[in-house]
């Protein structure tokens, strides 16, 4: 019972990714300020998406060091934070989406938001999952077989 | 036409004689029914007796609005309960409201007051006029109201809103004055032009207009789209409701009912009372009213008054129209606003004091306030959704307590400029 119980926190642990999100007033210039600011701390930019209402946006992007990055980005006078998401990687053809959505469907596991990118060595599409319940949804994934990916891959 | 010809053109030394017995009178009252005065007289080491003239007002103690507050809700009265017939309150920087009470004196003595300014407008017993002020506990709607039958006109109850309503009846009761705030008859005249009727075409003659700050230019606009005369008057209910001061035809500087309330202007920050022409606060003793008259309240309206003769013959003071307040108050579409009680939905929400700032405008005569508030720290979320429900927490939790809808804007930290004393909350565009 101890065992599977740490193995499974491992596994949680492990799949589980820190994304960046930053708050942007809809003003121009915001947004190349922030990438600006990341650019000059030698910040890399893996992943990124932009959610956005008629009063402001969020930006929320994967880093190579996010730790760093919402530091320098709170010095800069920027409101950012990091949220836990996961990332699964499938097959890059029709269905590849839709399979993993059915299952987390199944779990009962409701999603915030979702957005993809891709690795240019990987012919895989990943997708990245903001998700209520991450515990819940990487178990149900796993069960069938679907790939996550680890802090390692990505950073 | 003068309602009151022997009080409004009193020469001004028997007008002295007269404010002085009042105010012994009232010094006396005061002293003697509410423990508040009798505390801050002696403090002073004053008594009603030492007063001998007008010069010695200067020797007796500031009211200030918190001194209401503090004694909710009838402390400060004078009369025996059972001899106040009405209460009316307006609101606080706080939760709790303003109260002051009537007795069927003093709502008699007000009606003949307000009837003052309606006849400032040309009103009399022939007089059509339709009360847009809102009825209840604000002082604006029951004000005019008593005053429009005082004066023997046919009164109109119709209170706020409903303004398609409003345009109809105007049209078919023959409305010749109206009462309501400046903003709202603008916005009535663009509903008319909408529903396709011309503002002239009505049997309007007049308008008294007030409970909120305007400009020559709004009163410029109502009387040419309207073909009206449009009188400004002021009140308050601390010292009556309306009815306190009102233009005359002349337009050049509101006559304040001196018979009944006593002006100062002091220096807000040395508190020394300043001479005829100088701009200052302008301070009221009621000197004939008996559910709750006050020594020497401080309104926080900046002005400055003039004594001489008006055109008009009357001879009682003029106080110019308000420039602006010495407190932070704000009047949106009628109704008093804090910035701190803003400032309180926002702790009660975030925990903390976020930063924040109030931006004012008026657009097509309706006036508009927005709140915008830096997203820091706890206040941020990844999620739209969230930032989302917090903005219209925030909009909602405002409306409950100050009555008004108002805009929310969620900005970056910092934007918001800092001071170094105190800070700027508002920005008034208006």
């Amino acid at each position: 019972m101890t065992s599977s119980c740490c193995f499974e926190y491992e596994r949680k642990v492990i799949n589980m990714i820190k994304q960046l999100s930053v708050f942007i007033e809809n003003k121009k210039g915001r947004l190349a300020k922030i990438t600006g600011v990341l650019a000059d701390a030698g910040i890399d930019l893996i992943a990124l998406s932009i959610a956005d209402t008629t009063n402001f946006g969020i930006m929320r992007g994967i880093v190579k060091d996010p730790d760093k990055a919402v530091n320098i980005l709170k010095e800069n006078g920027f409101t950012a934070s990091l949220a836990e998401v996961f990332v699964v990687e499938v097959p890059d053809e029709p269905g590849g989406l839709s399979n993993v959505l059915q299952l987390l469907d199944e779990a009962d596991v409701s999603i915030e938001y979702l957005y993809s990118f891709v690795f240019a060595q990987n012919e895989n599409a990943l997708i990245l999952f903001r998700v209520e319940d991450i515990d819940g949804a990487v178990a149900k994934l796993k069960q069938n077989g679907v790939k996550l990916l680890t802090a390692d891959d990505i950073y | 036409m003068i309602w009151n010809q022997k009080i409004e053109c009193m020469d001004r030394e028997q007008l002295s004689v007269l404010q002085t017995e009042k105010l012994r009178k009232t010094a006396q009252k005061v002293y003697e029914n509410v423990p508040f005065y009798k505390q801050a007289f002696d403090e002073l080491g004053v008594k009603p007796d030492d007063i001998k003239s007008l010069d010695d007002l200067q020797s007796l103690p500031f009211t200030v609005k918190s001194d209401l507050r503090d004694h909710y809700p009838f402390g400060l009265f004078s009369a025996k309960s059972e001899d106040i017939v009405r209460l009316h309150a307006s609101s606080g920087t706080t939760g709790k409201p303003t109260v002051v009470g009537y007795t069927a004196r003093d709502i008699k003595n007000w009606g003949d007051l307000m009837a003052r300014s309606f006849a400032f407008a040309g009103g009399n017993k022939n007089s059509v006029i339709q009360v847009a002020y809102g009825y209840g506990l604000f002082t604006g709607g029951l004000g005019a109201h008593y005053g429009a039958e005082a004066l023997g006109a046919t009164t109109i109850p119709i209170s706020g809103g409903n303004t398609k309503r409003q345009i109809m009846l105007m049209q078919d009761f023959g409305t010749t004055i109206i009462a309501a705030t400046p903003s709202y008859m603008l916005f009535m005249a663009e509903t008319m032009e909408e529903m396709g009727v011309d503002p002239k075409s009505l049997k309007l003659e007049a308008g008294v207009f007030g409970a909120e700050p305007w400009t020559e230019a709004m009163r410029t606009e109502i009387e040419q789209r309207f073909g009206i005369l449009a009188i400004d008057i002021y009140g308050l209910s601390e010292i009556m409701g309306p009815g306190v001061a009102s233009d005359c035809e002349c337009k050049c500087g509101l006559h304040i009912s001196e018979d009944f309330f006593l002006p100062e202007i002091i220096d807000p920050v040395t508190l020394k009372p300043l001479p005829y022409g100088s701009e200052g606060e302008l301070v009221f003793t009621t000197i004939d009213k008996d559910g709750i008259p006050l020594i020497r309240y401080r309104t926080r309206d900046i002005t400055s008054l003039n004594a001489d003769t008006c055109e008009c013959g009357r001879t009682m003071v003029r106080m110019q129209k308000v420039l602006g307040r010495s407190d932070d108050m704000l009047i949106i579409r009628g109704v008093n606003v804090f910035p701190s009680q803003i400032e309180g939905v926002l702790m009660d929400i975030a925990g903390v004091s976020p930063h924040y700032q109030i931006v004012v405008d008026r657009a097509h005569n309706f006036d508009r306030l927005e709140v915008q508030v830096e997203v820091e720290g706890s206040l941020f979320s990844d999620e739209v959704r969230r930032l989302e429900e917090l903005r219209a927490k925030i909009q909602a939790d405002i409306q409950t307590v100050l009555g008004i809808n108002v805009k929310v804007s969620l900005v970056e930290p910092k934007t918001i400029e800092r001071s170094m004393g105190k800070a700027k909350r508002v920005i008034d565009n208006r």
